[in-house]
């Protein structure tokens, strides 16, 4: 589905990813996780080619979309869910959703806004409100479903647990499953809540400073000794 | 009573234009942030459009009036956009992502050439059409006063609000009105749902293009008279007209065009009409100093 092959980025001077390679099965939920500051942020949004990699190569479904503008990528079936959500906070929950559908250009718009809604149904009766005035939980569920609406084959999800209530937290990984075994969506997953990422994924990948440095089942990661140093028992 | 009325009139058909143009600053603001100060040009350049339109109508011999109203409408329109389009191709894309200066300083400079441009191709002299339309219709009369709408003015105002109304309900109610706000709340995530921002940043600059190009039409029904240094000062009282509304608002730069016509016209009639550019600016000043937000302008709002 998505492979990277030797991909480095830069802002400025600073180099973000160091030679990155990485691979996404059709299918599987992969999750990536590491410090902040790691380059996690960064490898989503270089996908899309803000910053666009500035050595290596990145495939979607076979294709480079290396060099292509960030709206072409767009609209080939990859969908991300950024970091902090980004809903348009002055438009309604509707016309988030109506925007999310735009790489479709009018197709399925119905059955889609359906789908998100029987997904969140709370998005339904918050349909005419501002995104600004949802709560956290809310716009979470806005900014996955408004990546829905584009029927992405790939979906890309920037730390969906952030600054969240437990209960809420539940509720999104409960989704993220259920879009995985029962839609049959391919997941990449970058989370700081690596415990919960690294359950529910089938593979795992540790970012250090730029750099893959390990990788493996989201089961052998949970019980590698040097994940759990790092990641798991300070966090919980 | 009878004066002050006129004086509404009179306002309203100058708040009208002024709101047109308004418009073309406060998207351009909204979605790359910076202020087109070729955008008074724009509208000089439409006003010469439809005057051209009317010699060569009048040239071939095509009449009736309203035919001609419309070809200078439209030929206006649609060249002025080309313009519009052009001004953000040359000198503006090449400069994003750029030091805010810079492209303030390339717009400056776009204004100043357009300016000449004009001059050297049209010539420096006052152009006039004679007016299309007398008369009017008579409100109101008491002893030798008489209060008017006259014709020109009354197309003035119905065409603004058609245009104004239509153009509302393009950017609240289409698609590419959505698209058009959600580049300008965040334009990074705009392009990550496959919105081509580029594109959108082009189109406003046409619509902008466009909605100067009726002001400057309407300025020369309601005038008669242009000359190639219009743009600066009707550019610079739109800009005002922004401001006030709340740079930004697009409900606001209508308003602020309209209130900006109205102080003008009191101003000239019962102050003294020297001094109606001080009072513009003064309100610009004002304004700037007391409630740089405007009138319906909101602080940005940071998010969560």
């Amino acid at each position: 589905m998505l492979e990277l092959q030797r991909v480095s980025a830069h802002y400025g001077p600073i180099q973000a990813l160091v030679e990155v390679d990485l691979v996404v099965r059709a299918g599987e939920i992969v999750t990536l996780i590491g410090a902040n500051g790691a380059g996690k942020s960064t490898l989503m949004t270089t996908l899309f080619g803000t910053p666009r990699a500035s050595s290596g190569r990145i495939l979607l479904e076979g294709e480079d979309i290396t060099a292509l503008p960030p709206h072409r990528i767009a609209r080939r079936g990859i969908a991300l869910v950024p970091e902090g959500r980004r809903v348009f906070a002055k438009m309604s929950v509707y016309e988030n959703l109506l925007l999310g559908a735009t790489p479709l250009e009018g197709a399925h718009v119905e059955e889609n806004l359906q789908r998100v809604f029987s997904l969140f149904p709370v998005l339904e009766t918050r349909r005419t409100q501002r995104a600004g005035t949802l709560s956290g939980g809310e716009q979470q569920m806005l900014a996955i479903g408004r990546a829905l609406m584009s029927e992405p084959r790939l979906l890309l999800l920037d730390e969906p647990s952030l600054g969240l209530a437990p209960l809420v937290i539940r509720t999104i990984f409960r989704t993220i499953v259920a879009l995985n075994r029962e839609h049959g969506l391919t997941i990449l997953l970058v989370e700081q809540n690596a415990r919960q990422a690294l359950k529910i994924a089938h593979r795992g990948y540790v970012l250090q400073n730029g750099r893959i440095v390990l990788e493996g089942s989201g089961a052998a990661l949970l019980a590698d000794p040097q994940v759990r140093a790092a990641y798991l028992d300070a966090v919980s | 009573m009878g004066y002050a009325l006129q004086q509404l009139i009179n306002g309203l058909t100058l708040g009208a234009m002024y709101g047109l143009i308004a418009i073309g600053y406060t998207m351009v603001y909204g979605i790359i942030g910076m202020i087109n100060f070729a955008h008074g040009e724009i509208y000089m350049i439409g006003a010469f459009l439809s005057v051209l339109t009317y010699v060569l109508c009048t040239a071939l011999g095509i009449g009736p009036t309203p035919l001609v109203l419309l070809a200078m409408l439209f030929v206006s329109v649609a060249f002025t956009a080309l313009y519009g389009w052009a001004v953000e191709r040359i000198a503006y894309r090449p400069l994003r992502g750029a030091p805010r200066l810079a492209p303030l300083i390339s717009a400056i400079g776009m204004s100043i050439f357009l300016q000449n441009y004009v001059q050297l191709t049209q010539g420096a002299r006052i152009k006039s059409v004679p007016p299309l339309w007398q008369g009017g219709v008579t409100l109101w009369s008491a002893d030798d006063f008489r209060v008017t709408f006259g014709w020109a003015q009354l197309t003035v105002v119905v065409v603004t609000l058609i245009v104004m109304a239509g153009f509302a309900w393009m950017i609240t109610r289409t698609s590419f009105g959505r698209q058009q706000r959600a580049c300008e709340q965040d334009p990074k995530m705009a392009a990550l749902l496959g919105i081509d921002v580029d594109r959108t940043i082009s189109l406003t600059f046409i619509l902008g293009a466009a909605l100067a190009a009726v002001a400057g039409m309407m300025a020369v029904l309601q005038y008669g008279v242009i000359d190639f240094s219009i743009g600066f000062i009707a550019g610079i009282k739109a800009f005002t007209a922004a401001v006030l509304g709340g740079i930004g608002s697009i409900p606001g730069a209508m308003l602020g065009g309209l209130l900006i016509g109205l102080v003008e016209a009191f101003w000239s009639a019962y102050l003294s009409p020297e001094y109606k550019d001080v009072a513009t600016f003064s309100i610009l000043v004002l304004v700037l100093l007391f409630r740089p937000t405007g009138l319906l302008g909101k602080p940005d709002v940071e998010k969560v």
